[in-house]
């Protein structure tokens, strides 16, 4: 692996951010270097300087408000940082190429994905006219799309996210470049569509003789893609080195630490508190139909988003329902709380219908059903105090609890959350996401639930912080007798915490099973893909045939 | 090692002190100035009245059609006198009083018409919705001088019918801008939190969106006030705005278009305040945009000299 | 697309048709016309027999759907004050304003293009501070005031330009100039703060990655984009280019349909006032539809929202 000369070195760079508070260093004297055909992956969390170091890699600092304070980058022994504007317009693209998150923001909307494509054709004087649109053609069928003819004259926002990654991926090999930076490029992306990415980028690589930086935060792609790994923090390099000794020993204290976040293969829970008791939910072929364009002419058309669902959920248990985007978990969720109707079904809580329940059962519903959100940011009104948004339950169920206990209680129910007394007069934007989340689980118990229901509940946070308020959620389910739905597109996290488990995909039950027989023995193919699509790390890949 | 987890991002955010807006619009000149005519013009309109008393409609005949810059006659007729002999310094400080009250009773009016039309057009996606928004397409498609003109000459041109017909023709503005804030802010996830637990409408708009939306009616009325200035101003130079014995800018203007050629300043003084009282709005206005704007914002918090030194 | 076009033009004809309405009764409370058009020492009976023959003696929702009757045969009225049909008159007057507003129009967006463009791509810079400046007090200007002050300099002081009326290229020149002024300053200031704001964007980005140079990712990544709120600003002004009619042919006598529509409100003269402001609305209309096509001509995503 080692070449006389690297690729790209990069050396003592360091870059600032000028703001009226002062300069904001992004980046504090990194240095590394790139291999012909390697994959080096730059782990750190935001704002840690990875992908800041990457863009000035290409140019694409904005100065000001940046400013490369110093340093040197140099692609095969010439220093780019010091380039004319016509030499760096030649280097983008052909020799170092560039992918980055969220495909749709990085496609200019108003143009065929085939203009764009054939311009980095034309641009670089390599093809032009009907020769740059058949290299485009080739280019698209390259990266998988399918039918690439005629796709090649839609627009960015006619593809799926997926697709519109191929797409950057293949206008960004174009030319042939040696080297290719791609910024998070899976991080929207549902698990299974990130496979496929992260497959294809490995299938150039492999082809082409590509080398590869890789920038995330995401451990299980770098341990996926990475021979080397650079670990960031706060724009300094922490620690680097041979992937797999990284990832199994780590030497600095915050690779340590991020290291530990990964959790630990947890016991099944067994459901054993859910043996005989009737259930206090049954769902029975539950549907909801969304009318897409009513056209005046064309029949409309209408989407299925939740077919026929049928489960049952009895006192203090969980059921986790899993699912990519799209899947219709969240209109489940919607339904459930009644802040959607059902197209046709019904939901009996205790028996009753709560499609068909008049405004007094309702109000009795909302006090025994209650809700914790995907985003703590959005969740709460960010004008009210923590005070007011945990006691808001009180204000509208008057009969609840009297007004001089309320602060006792809010400040109880704090406690029961892991937050403090003190908390209770901050507003919502004082707090990390992990801490809002326990505000929201606070508000929940407010009103003594049976059935909390928890719609992408950990998914906004960062790893650790997820493992943290899922044992909090089994905490008060043991403690307080809760029953919890769990949604999650993430499968592996629900795995120590769920008792049963429902598989749904386009709007269909795919499965219904206990969680152990779930990831034991997994009936159908989409849950075995599920299970599979995590990524594995490199050094664990039986095929790891790399430069 | 086989489930790797997710995700080591999160960490919050170092709570930056930022620049507040009364600091960093100091460092531009021309904001700057804008904020410290507009000051002033307000301090005038305010007790301007008080200190002058009625020099502004006490006729001087010694003073008739006075030059401005000359001295002779005192501080006072600095800025000239018309063909009455009235100091034009004295009648632009009761004018100001007139045209920026009017302005503001106009906004304030449209701002709260415009707003809960807005609100109900927002909340409720009724029929009701749908009239609101075609009653808003009406005034907005139709040049709102006109519909003016023929309001006001139906009615009569009183104070109150100017200030009805100006809040009239910008109560799209607000209706619009407060229909899609709603529309936005009832999407969000907190408006469905308190509806899950049981909040009824009352609740929703009072507690949750109406504390969401008003800072940004605030801002589009103060943007707004410039162009009701001006709608004034055209109204009151037509002859259908303010009635004389009572005058604003506007109609002082229309009252010098006549000795244009022997007292040009009887009109020009009066143009020249309207023209930097929207200007200064419309100044302060686009620095508020870039002052707002998260990507923008640098360009007024970094010194010239150091956005100098960077740019290679 | 074509639906969305159909929608758009149902609605305007609602709109349309409301604001006839509306005009149609408040001119009624602007006062009896025959105090206006018979002598003042005419008598009642004279004045009644001048309504009677008119048909203003009837309850006004008689008159109103005669009216309306009337419209369906494409009959507006005559115009009491120039004892003419209204709609001739109107007619008469529309191109004149049509040729004054469309010049102006088209004038002050190509130097807003250009301007705004050149400001946009160096933020902060000497030009864009002038550029900025500038527009907005083009934006700022009151009209009136400006065409008052031309005349001064121009016509009164240098005596280069004539004051008022029609004729030669030079009665051309100060109405255009005070007509074009508001529009630059607000369509400069929208290219200018769209275009800095379309440069920020990723995509711009993606495009200086691949390496486009500068002036192709300004006038062909960037200003396609930039022109879409441009393209709805330019529509919304078409009626405040009105009023800037009204104002500015009131003052240099151009015989457009803003100076007529004063002369018909202060002469009561009703057939005129409707048949000028329906000529105004139906134009505002059809400039309405033509914005939208000329939106969806530039931005696919509109085009495809209805696929």
């Amino acid at each position: 692996m080692n070449t006389p000369q690297p690729l790209l070195t990069v050396e003592n760079l360091t870059v600032d951010f000028h703001a009226a508070s002062g300069a904001f260093r992004a980046v504090d004297d990194v240095t590394f270097h790139v291999d012909s055909g390697e994959t080096l992956v730059i782990l750190g969390e935001s704002g840690s300087g990875k992908s800041v170091s990457a863009s000035a890699v290409m140019g694409l600092i904005d100065t000001p408000p940046g400013e490369i304070v110093s340093g040197r980058i140099s692609y095969r022994g010439t220093d780019v940082t010091r380039m004319s504007e016509d030499k760096r317009l030649a280097f983008n693209g052909s020799k170092v190429a560039i992918i980055f998150q969220d495909p749709l923001s990085h496609l200019n909307p108003v143009y065929t994905v085939g203009w764009q494509l054939a311009e980095t054709y034309e641009v670089h004087g390599k093809a032009r006219g009907a020769e740059a649109r058949r290299l485009s053609i080739e280019a698209l069928r390259r990266v998988g799309i399918p039918d690439p003819e005629s796709r090649i004259d839609w627009y960015p926002h006619q593809f799926s996210g997926g697709q519109r990654q191929r797409i950057m991926i293949g206008m960004a090999i174009a030319l042939g470049p040696e080297l290719l930076i791609a910024d998070e490029p899976t991080t929207a992306l549902d698990v299974s569509v990130q496979a496929q990415i992260l497959d294809l980028l490995k299938e150039l690589q492999r082809e082409e003789g590509l080398a590869i930086v890789m920038i995330t935060h995401d451990l299980e792609v770098a341990a996926n893609m990475a021979d080397r790994v650079i670990v960031m923090n706060a724009g300094k390099i922490v620690e680097q080195g041979i992937a797999k000794d990284v990832f199994a020993d780590p030497q600095h204290a915050y690779t340590k630490r991020l290291m530990s976040a990964l959790p630990d293969e947890a016991d099944y829970r067994d459901g054993k508190s859910s043996g005989e008791s009737e259930p206090i939910l049954e769902v029975r072929d539950l549907s909801k139909t969304f009318l897409l364009s009513p056209g005046l002419l064309r029949p409309p058309k209408s989407l299925r988003a939740v077919d026929s669902v049928n489960f049952d959920l009895k006192a203090g248990e969980t059921l986790g329902i899993v699912g990519e985007s799209g899947s219709g978990k969240s209109t489940i969720a919607k339904m459930l709380l009644r802040l959607t109707d059902a197209t046709s079904g019904e939901a009996l809580f205790h028996g009753k219908d709560i499609f068909r329940m008049n405004p007094k059962e309702l109000m009795k519903f909302r006090r025994r059903v209650q809700m914790v959100f995907q985003d703590p940011f959005s969740s709460m009104n960010p004008r009210m105090s923590v005070f007011s948004i945990i006691s808001e339950p009180w204000s509208i169920h008057s009969d609840i609890l009297e007004k001089s206990r309320w602060r006792e209680r809010v400040i109880e129910l704090l406690g029961l959350v892991g937050l403090r007394a003190e908390h209770a007069d901050r507003f919502p934007h004082q707090f990390s996401g992990g801490q809002r989340q326990r505000i929201a689980i606070a508000r929940a118990l407010a009103c003594d639930p049976e059935l909390i229901i928890c719609d992408e509940a950990v998914s906004a946070l960062d790893v650790s912080i997820q493992m943290q308020i899922i044992d909090l959620l089994a905490d008060l389910r043991d403690r307080l007798g809760l029953a919890y739905i769990f949604i999650t597109h993430d499968l592996p996290i629900v795995r120590g915490f769920a008792d049963r488990i429902l598989v749904m995909q386009s709007g269909q039950t795919v499965e219904l099973q206990r969680t152990e027989e779930i990831f034991r023995r997994p009936q159908r193919p989409y849950t075995q893909m599920l299970i599979n699509a995590s990524p594995r790390p490199k050094w664990e890949q039986s095929n790891a045939a790399h430069a | 090692m086989t489930i790797l987890k997710k995700s080591v991002d999160g960490a919050t955010p170092k709570a930056e002190r930022q620049a507040g807006p009364f600091r960093l619009v100091f460092r531009d000149g021309l904001a700057a100035s804008a904020v410290a005519f507009l000051v002033f013009v307000t301090l005038c309109a305010v007790f301007g009245p008080i200190l002058i008393g009625d020099l502004a409609t006490t006729p001087n005949f010694r003073a008739r059609n006075q030059e401005p810059f000359d001295l002779s006659m005192g501080a006072a007729y600095f800025l000239g006198a018309d063909t009455l002999g009235r100091s034009l310094l004295a009648r632009l400080v009761v004018g100001a009083r007139n045209t920026l009250g009017i302005a503001a009773a106009a906004v304030i009016v449209s701002l709260m018409l415009g707003g809960i039309l807005g609100l109900i057009a927002g909340y409720s996606r009724g029929r009701l919705s749908g009239l609101i928004l075609r009653l808003a397409d009406v005034i907005m498609s139709f040049p709102s001088l006109l519909l003016a003109l023929i309001v006001l000459y139906s009615l009569g041109p009183s104070i109150t019918t100017l200030i009805l017909v100006l809040a009239i023709t910008r109560i799209p503005i607000y209706l619009r801008t407060m229909r899609a804030e709603v529309l936005e802010v009832r999407e969000r996830m907190f408006v469905s939190a308190a509806t899950a637990l049981g909040a009824n409408h009352r609740r929703i708009v009072f507690r949750h969106i109406a504390p969401m939306v008003i800072p940004t009616m605030l801002t589009i009325g103060a943007i707004d006030f410039a162009t009701v200035v001006l709608a004034e101003s055209s109204l009151s130079f037509l002859g259908l705005g303010i009635q004389s014995p009572q005058f604003t800018w506007g109609s002082m203007v229309a009252t010098g278009r006549g000795y244009l050629a022997t007292a040009w300043w009887v009109a020009f003084w009066p143009g020249l305040m309207i023209l930097l009282t929207t200007l200064s709005l419309n100044i302060l206005s686009t620095w508020w945009r870039t002052y707002s704007d998260p990507h923008q914002r640098w360009r007024l918090e970094l010194t010239r000299r150091l956005q100098r030194r960077i740019q290679r | 697309m074509f639906k969305f076009v159909f929608r758009r033009s149902t609605q305007s004809i609602g709109a349309i048709i409301a604001l006839l309405v509306l005009v149609f009764f408040l001119a009624r409370l602007t006062g009896d016309p025959a105090y206006l058009y018979l002598p003042l020492d005419s008598t009642d009976a004279q004045r009644q027999a001048f309504n009677a023959l008119h048909g203003y003696d009837d309850p006004i929702y008689v008159q109103f759907f005669r009216y309306l009757g009337d419209l369906t045969q494409l009959d507006f009225g005559m115009a009491l004050s120039r004892n003419r049909p209204a709609m001739e008159v109107a007619l008469e007057a529309f191109p004149e304003t049509l040729k004054l507003a469309a010049i102006a129009m088209a004038l002050a967006l190509v130097a807003a293009l250009v301007v705004g463009s050149l400001a946009a791509a160096r933020p902060g810079g000497l030009f864009d501070r002038l550029a900025t400046t500038s527009s907005l007090a083009g934006a700022s200007a009151p009209d009136f005031w400006v065409a008052i002050v031309a005349i001064l300099i121009f016509a009164v002081s240098l005596g280069v330009l004539p004051t008022s009326g029609t004729g030669t290229a030079l009665h051309w020149v100060m109405p255009i100039g005070v007509l074009m002024l508001r529009p630059f300053g607000l369509l400069t200031q929208v290219v200018r703060g769209s275009m800095v704001g379309v440069l920020s964007q990723p995509y711009i980005k993606t495009a200086r990655a691949k390496g486009v140079g500068r002036r192709r990712i300004i006038f062909v990544h960037a200003l396609r984009n930039a022109l879409l709120p441009v393209i709805t600003v330019a529509g919304d002004l078409t009626a405040s280019l009105v009023n800037g009619a009204v104002v500015v042919e009131t003052i240099f006598g151009w015989p457009g349909i803003g100076k007529l529509m004063i002369d018909a409100i202060v002469q009561r003269d009703f057939a005129l006032i409707q048949s000028t402001i329906l000529i105004t609305a139906i134009a505002i209309f059809l400039m309405n539809i033509l914005i939208d096509l000329i939106y969806a001509a530039v931005d696919p995503r509109i085009r495809h929202q209805q696929a």
